[in-house]
């Protein structure tokens, strides 16, 4: 439906707390539910929104996001008019500036926010998942004529403050939605509207709040220049219905994986109709063995089952040996675990071995983390 | 101006496939699903594309939409290429008359004409009936180096199951000396493949000549390989040692799947350098309920598995409910068993309803349930049976149908739940 809109997603991030899953990634080519990348969940909703006209802004390793989405044929992207373009930040005449926040990667691409046709932007951070097309988000723009638009969604007090997300912004609005005021990780543990980095935004309202804030040097976040301007624009909330999550740390990746293991999650995010994209392997079908037993996994194609896996998610490709117990694990794609090892609250990222008899046993708030390529 | 083609590839996929019954209904047969995720046709478009041809013509004939539909640019075997990639060739009205494929040999003489457009220097041609994988550039080189006009792929078959097959009868160099269609008593075991290579310029000629002939059948087989060998033509056999089945029938189809999940079989769908290419939909990875069992089987993406499956192959997409026992048998895209239903030694077409505490099939014949079938709760369909594709079978005068899709319904209940 929205003709009117290109797209941003600002791939990279500024969260520490990634740790070795971020290591030599954009957080948006960071792996997650079995076969995706987190920026599948974005592409996909604004695909499925008609926004054919995506720009990807990387930080880190554009390699591994390039890798991914090619000329972005997966998502229909490769179009005669439109389509992907990656954005990765470049050197000027001025000299190579390492950008800071998300205004610095911005004003990297602002000539291909110049040259887009549609007026209209909107920039998503690439380190929230969810299932949702940005029709409603776009009408409500228009309906209430607001400047800027933030989708945003209800998170009940946290439970557990060592699993939960401190890293968040946090809305205040008033009883027509507009809203008064934006709160950096309050201590307060109530239910809040927390921001999913998602805006609307006219693109020469955001040129012109760049180059303002430029003229003030300041080179942090969008969030930062929105709350400058709150008296004077009009800013309102969309509230996002179902499932999200957002990826700031190991514990909360961790959670998010756990979570897609929840039949309403599940069908929040992949039974919604619309669907999720993602570059395609060709993998066979996975094979179970004799004496394999699965239960609550969800279990990507191309691997072979021996063992035990037990709430766990396991990617494309993966090698589960006899007598390996799994349990309430992620292990991505390629891992081989050998005969008789057991994993217990671990995350193993891409071609990780686990040679046999190994014992990995981590916690909730704590996962052991096995690097990229690691041998245990 | 295209650059001159060391081979294009002509795949007769026109072919009804009438010992597959209901499977074969409404589609032709290299559109029938195999293996998990994969159309039979997968394989020889796969093995062109391993081989570096990348031109291929695919002639359909009978019940040509699925096929057409899943062909699509060809792009899921990278067959979108610039000069070249995949063409489907039905029959089509030249001049005042129209007319069908008459046989194999006339179906490619009807596309002479698109075969000089790349004016291939020779020309392989390929059924859509079997699982394997072959890298036909190798018979190409046995083919250049012999200055061969044809070479036959033929592979050892058992000595008392020879007299089933064509049969090739060598010199020591391979070069055919008899051709023997069905032989009863069989001097060798090297059993036609059914795929061959010509080189274009002679075959060409053959074609036309074997279209003049009203006494033909117009068959590679039965009239051009024949009659090129009474020619004196220069013929040889390939030998092809690897995994290959005829998936021709119910019993070789149900065989092939199931000596899949044996996963000890040569055709090795793992590999990464020669891997089998299919049309992806993008599903999630299959997810395994609590209380569930999964056993020496094979699951595909987007299916969920709330029951006991053993011994089985589950394609993409379907959804085996709480209770439900699947052992056995092969269920293809889209399916839903419902809760407590109870499915053995059978193959179920996609996009059907077993309803709730059905009974399917048995343990000795096997039992084949059409596309898009509704099998009503309580209903029991014995062992051996054939269902047509859309059917609806009763139980009793309540008529129960679950419409919903798989996924649908599976988002509404969670939904309910939560």
């Amino acid at each position: 439906m929205p003709k009117d809109v290109f797209g941003i997603i600002c791939a990279g991030s500024e969260s520490e707390q990634l740790r070795t899953l971020i290591s030599r990634r954009d957080v948006a080519s960071l792996p997650i539910g079995g076969r995706y990348r987190i920026i599948d969940f974005l592409l996909s909703n604004m695909v499925n929104s008609n926004i054919s006209n995506i720009g990807i802004l990387t930080k880190k390793n554009c390699q591994s996001i390039m890798d991914h989405v090619g000329a972005g044929k997966e998502w229909d992207l490769d179009r005669k008019n439109g389509g992907l373009f990656i954005l990765p930040p470049f050197d000027t005449s001025e000299g190579y500036v390492k950008p800071e926040g998300m205004l610095d990667e911005l004003k990297n691409a602002e000539r291909f926010i110049e040259k887009e046709p549609q007026p209209y932007c909107l920039i998503c951070k690439a380190s929230v998942v969810y299932n949702n097309t940005y029709d409603k988000m776009f009408d409500q723009h228009l309906e209430t004529g607001a400047d800027i638009t933030i989708m945003y969604d209800i998170v009940p007090p946290t439970m557990d403050s060592s699993i939960e997300n401190t890293e968040q912004f946090v809305l205040r609005m008033d009883d027509t939605g507009k809203v008064t005021d934006i709160q950096y990780s309050p201590t307060d543990n109530e239910e809040c509207c927390r921001s999913m980095e998602c805006i609307l935004i006219h693109k020469e309202l955001l040129k012109y709040l760049m180059d303002n804030a430029y003229s003030y040097n300041k080179h942090n976040q969008m969030v930062d220049v929105i709350k400058d301007n709150l008296s004077n624009l009009k800013v309102y909330g969309y509230k996002h219905e179902g499932y999200s999550a957002r990826i700031t740390s190991v514990a909360t990746y961790y959670k998010a994986s756990m979570d897609m293991l929840k039949p309403k999650v599940l069908a929040d995010l992949f039974y919604t109709g619309n669907n999720v994209y993602t570059k395609t392997k060709d993998e066979p079908p996975t094979q179970y063995g004799e004496h394999a037993s699965v239960e609550n996994s969800m279990i990507a194609s191309g691997c072979t089952i021996e063992g035990t896996v037990e709430s766990s998610v396991i990617f494309r490709g993966v090698h589960v040996g006899k007598n390996v117990r799994i349990k309430d694990s992620v292990v991505m794609q390629n891992a081989q675990i050998y005969d008789n090892s057991v994993l217990d609250r671990v995350i193993l990222d891409k071609n990780t071995v686990i040679r046999p008899n190994s014992q990995l046993i981590g916690t909730v708030a704590y996962p052991v983390v096995i690097p990229k390529g690691g041998i245990v | 101006m295209q650059t001159r083609k060391k081979c294009v590839a002509m795949l007769l996929a026109g072919g009804q496939g009438s010992r597959l019954y209901s499977l074969t209904k409404k589609r032709a047969k290299p559109a029938v699903p195999f293996g998990g995720k994969y159309r039979i046709i997968d394989f020889p478009l796969s093995n062109c594309i391993n081989s570096g041809i990348d031109t291929v013509g695919v002639l359909t004939q009978y019940e040509p939409l699925e096929l057409n539909a899943y062909i699509g640019t060809g792009a899921p075997w990278d067959l979108d290429v610039m000069n070249g990639g995949a063409f489907i060739l039905p029959p089509y009205v030249h001049g005042k008359k129209g007319e069908w494929y008459a046989g194999t040999a006339n179906a490619v003489y009807q596309n002479i004409q698109f075969i000089n457009r790349f004016n291939p220097e020779n020309i392989l041609i390929l059924s859509g009936d079997h699982i394997y994988k072959m890298d036909y550039e190798k018979m190409l080189h046995f083919h250049e180096k012999n200055n061969a006009d044809g070479t036959i792929a033929v592979i050892e078959v058992p000595m008392e199951e020879a007299s089933r097959f064509g049969i090739m009868n060598t010199d020591e160099d391979n070069r055919i000396t008899e051709f023997e269609e069905k032989p009863k008593q069989p001097k060798s075991n090297k059993a036609s493949m059914g795929i061959y290579i010509f080189k274009w310029s002679k075959i060409k000629q053959y074609l036309i000549e074997d279209e003049e002939d009203e006494t033909s059948e117009k068959d590679f087989g039965k009239n051009i390989i024949p009659k090129m060998l009474t020619q004196g033509e220069n013929m040889y056999a390939y030998s092809f040692d690897g995994y290959w089945r005829d998936v021709g029938t119910i019993q070789s189809l149900w065989e092939a799947n199931m000596e899949l999940i044996d996963g000890d079989t040569a055709l090795n769908l793992e590999s990464d350098s020669f891997k089998v290419y299919t049309r992806n939909f993008s599903n999630p990875p299959h997810y395994v309920a609590k209380g569930a069992n999964v056993s020496k089987s094979i699951i595909s993406d987007g299916c969920l598995i709330e029951g006991e499956v053993t011994n089985s192959i589950i394609h993409s997409g379907v959804r085996i409910c709480a209770g439900a026992k699947v052992s056995n048998s092969i269920i293809m895209d889209g399916t839903v068993i419902g809760k407590g239903a109870v499915v053995e030694k059978s193959i179920i077409d996609t996009e059907c309803r077993i309803n709730d505490k059905a009974r399917i099939g048995g343990d000795n014949d096997i039992t084949v349930i059409g596309d898009s079938v509704v099998i009503d709760t309580g209903a029991i369909v014995k062992e051996g049976t054939m269902v047509d594709p859309d059917e609806v079978v009763e139980a009793s005068k309540e008529d129960i149908l679950c419409q919903k899709t798989s996924l649908e319904s599976f988002a509404q209940e969670a939904k309910v739940s939560s």
